[in-house]
């Protein structure tokens, strides 16, 4: 039994933890997201050389073959910046999805590009009005003269207005021989019938609305089998949410560690606030919570990592997620109290841990939906 | 990184648990799955068995009769303890004296009370709270006089768990009251308790349960051998056993076995036509509780394994251990009691009635684990240890 990240995981978050120090502070960030594409292309560039989008994808694609293990420290320390840069979305869900599913041919066109930065991809999964479901149902590829016509829609799509190609579930039915079912297709991001409404998340990331009409796509653009990609795309999310832990772990850290230094200076009634034993209690609870998170984010990463059986995976990333969603509320929310009037403005970065954590606790599921998920899998 | 057990560990969990079910006597293991009472007899004899194994004492050095285990193997056999249903060890002895002895005791100290500890022959208690201090316990009041070679002890302990039960008792008490600094005027004493002038009243909790009582001394004299460390350095002894109070208060093996049972009684109640187990608002209650129990596990497992790496003890951090342990068990006890619905009224049987006795043990369980975030330090003490050892409040 070892809790220890090795010394290779240490080292790579503690070079990304100065790097961000350094080139993505608060006002930094801020800048990035205001600019036009709400993205930096410089930063982005930075992870790839550090070898954060090739450490997770496999070998034989120009990958590390590592794991969720290895990427949590490094997801902790995006946690604790509030990184914008949609790394989960490329190394954890679409990138992911191809390196596991997709023909020889579609890794060697997509992969090299993502290892070395030079492209980025989305994966769109969401359909409106269906909440975390992650099987396709409004969005339809119907085969067509040796290829698919995509039609339909998919919400929230974060990095959708900065990827090259989008991966995209849709039902697909009437393929003979193969049952209904969700499959996936590439998508370029600018073929003609995609259209990409962008907004920014309340968290400061780029996502979009995206529209399929009557997108004609090559027999080779569906990745794996016709109607079987369920399993992989839930796969690749329960992977994508132990990173979306560990990046929770580091907002929740921030967050208390402002919080603490503002009980420690902020004086009131002639003492420090944090004299004060009912802001003590409330102190030490968010400290104690985020380290029980902690405790399911490593479980998470380490269930995801094992493979084997899928009920057991689902288990424990449910279980971790209800535990992530939990504390990233009460940290949240408690930080922002024991800051005061101050915690309700956009000048502290307190704020806008707020709004990550918010997201955090939403994204992939919230307490409820994974409550119910954990029980299905009894 | 690697959170599964090698496999020698899992080997010595095997023997663990093959080793409890061969020699855990049924009728004990009954009484405990049963939430029965155990007698003095019953611990006693629990524990003589274990002695005979070499198990009675598993964390004590090997030269006074400990097995060698590292942390993990320590762990894991607790683990197992709590899963089997085996009755616990009362920890005022093995645990609590003994590291005291360990520690501060004179080597003529050591010799004359560790065996009869491991061996399960004296059973130990601990006097600690007073009427008037309870967490505030450097406050306490119970004099004890030096006079010649002895000391003369008046005054009251309270809240003396398995008093009852005691042939001895470590106690703090005040030896120099006109001490500038209150903690400088107390020590620790070791007291037989057949001495003349100590009464035993038992406090009847709300579960109708015999478990705390109050000890009056009265004009008690005690050998000024068995006076432990220095006169007047009581309270560094004190402190040093805070530390081991709260490292095994998580009480994870028991607690996952308890979720197990109320998974079963949540199985036979039926609701809407459906077993309890299976409707939503009781079971995001139950999920709740076990993804809990789940991160109170593995956080006590990384406490251990940062105590293994650095070969330090746990710190103020294990505060959290009690903390959520006793919250957990707390939740745990309140949803059985909640499973039975209207079953978990009747209590006891009067003239010619009579109860089904398991489930009549329910509402007097969550009542008596009201205790949990009160003793061995309140919740609210622990929050203020982190604070100011960890948070630095």
């Amino acid at each position: 039994m070892d809790f220890e990240f090795s010394e290779e995981q240490t080292q790579l978050a503690e070079s990304l933890r100065k790097y961000l120090a350094n080139e993505y502070d608060f006002e930094k960030r801020k800048a990035i997201v205001k600019s036009a594409s709400g993205v930096s292309d410089t930063v982005w560039a930075t992870f790839a050389d550090m070898g954060l989008t090739a450490l997770a994808l496999p070998e034989a694609d120009g990958g590390f073959g590592g794991g969720a293990v290895d990427l949590m420290a490094a997801m902790e320390a995006c946690g604790e910046a509030l990184v914008v840069e949609p790394l989960l979305d490329n190394v954890g869900l679409a990138a992911r999805l191809v390196a596991r599913g997709g023909s020889t041919a579609q890794r060697e066109a997509l992969l090299p590009g993502v290892v070395d930065g030079r492209h980025r991809l989305a994966f769109a999964y969401l359909e409106p009005g269906r909440r975390y479901e992650l099987d396709a149902q409004k969005t339809t590829a119907r085969a067509q003269a040796g290829g698919w016509v995509l039609d339909g829609e998919k919400s929230v799509v974060i990095g959708a207005p900065s990827a090259r190609v989008l991966v995209v579930s849709a039902h697909t039915a009437g393929v003979a021989g193969l049952p209904d079912g969700t499959s996936l297709f590439l998508v370029d991001a600018d073929a003609a019938g995609v259209s990409i409404n962008a907004c920014r998340t309340v968290d400061g990331q780029r996502a979009a609305d995206v529209t399929f009409t009557g997108v004609k796509l090559p027999a080779e653009a569906l990745v794996g089998t016709a109607g079987g990609a369920l399993p992989l795309i839930e796969e690749a999310v329960d992977f994508a949410t132990a990173l979306l832990c560990a990046d929770a772990i580091g907002t929740m850290k921030n967050a208390n560690d402002a919080t603490l230094e503002y009980l420690k200076t902020r004086k009131q009634f002639g003492a420090p606030i944090g004299s004060f034993q009912a802001l003590q209690h409330r102190m030490v609870d968010m400290y104690v919570v985020c380290e029980q998170a902690r405790s399911m984010a490593i479980f998470a990463a380490a269930k995801v990592d094992e493979g084997g059986d899928a009920g057991a995976r689902k288990r424990a990333v449910s279980a971790a997620k209800v535990k992530i969603a939990d504390a990233a509320r009460q940290v949240s929310q408690e930080s922002v109290q024991l800051h005061g009037g101050m915690g309700m403005t956009e000048e502290l970065k307190v704020s806008h841990n707020f709004r990550r954590l918010t997201m955090i606790a939403q994204r992939f599921g919230d307490a409820d939906h994974h409550l119910e998920r954990y029980a299905t899998f009894d | 990184m690697d959170l599964g057990y090698s496999t020698e560990e899992m080997a010595f969990r095997n023997e663990v648990r093959s080793w409890l079910a061969d020699n855990l006597p049924a009728d004990l293991r009954e009484k405990v799955l049963a939430y029965q009472h155990l007698s003095k007899e019953d611990l006693v004899r629990w524990h003589k068995i274990l002695d005979a194994k070499g198990w009675a004492v598993p964390h004590w050095p090997v030269e006074w009769g400990g097995t060698g285990w590292d942390i993990t193997q320590r762990y894991i056999f607790n683990d197992e303890f709590g899963l089997a249903g085996a009755p616990g060890i009362a920890p005022f002895g093995p645990a609590m004296c003994a590291s005291v002895l360990m520690r501060f005791g004179t080597d003529e100290q050591k010799n004359r009370f560790l065996p009869r500890i491991r061996s399960g022959d004296d059973f130990w208690v601990q006097g600690y709270s007073e009427p008037g201090s309870g967490s505030d316990l450097a406050s306490l009041k119970t004099r004890a006089e030096r006079k010649g070679d002895k000391y003369v002890v008046n005054g009251q302990k309270i809240w003396t768990t398995l008093g009852h039960y005691g042939d001895w008792i470590f106690c703090l008490v005040r030896t120099d009251p006109n001490a500038k600094i209150r903690q400088e005027g107390i020590s620790f004493l070791l007291i037989d308790m057949k001495t003349p002038g100590i009464t035993v009243r038992p406090l009847i909790l709300m579960d109708g349960g015999h478990e705390v009582n109050e000890v009056f001394f009265d004009n008690v004299e005690v050998p000024a051998e068995n006076l432990i460390h220095d006169e007047n350095k009581g309270w560094t002894v004190a402190k040093y056993l805070l530390g081991h109070e709260r490292m095994g208060s998580g009480n994870v093996g028991a607690s996952k076995r308890e979720l197990q049972t109320l998974r079963e009684l949540a199985s036979k109640e039926i609701k809407n036509g459906k077993p309890l187990l299976q409707d939503a608002r009781f079971r995001d209650r139950l999920t709740r509780v076990e993804v809990e129990i789940q991160a109170l596990e593995l956080t006590s497992l990384r406490f251990l394994d940062k105590m293994r790496r650095t070969g330090q003890p746990p710190g103020a951090d294990v505060s959290m251990l009690k903390l959520k342990g006793s919250e957990l068990q707390q939740a745990i006890t309140e949803l059985m009691m909640q499973a039975l619905g209207p079953d978990a009224q009747p209590f006891v049987g009067v003239e010619d009635g009579h109860v089904d006795e398991y489930r009549a043990r329910m509402a007097p369980r969550y009542f008596n684990y009201r205790k949990t975030s009160i003793y061995a330090g309140s919740n609210e003490i622990q929050r203020n240890i982190i604070a100011k050892m960890t948070l630095g409040l």
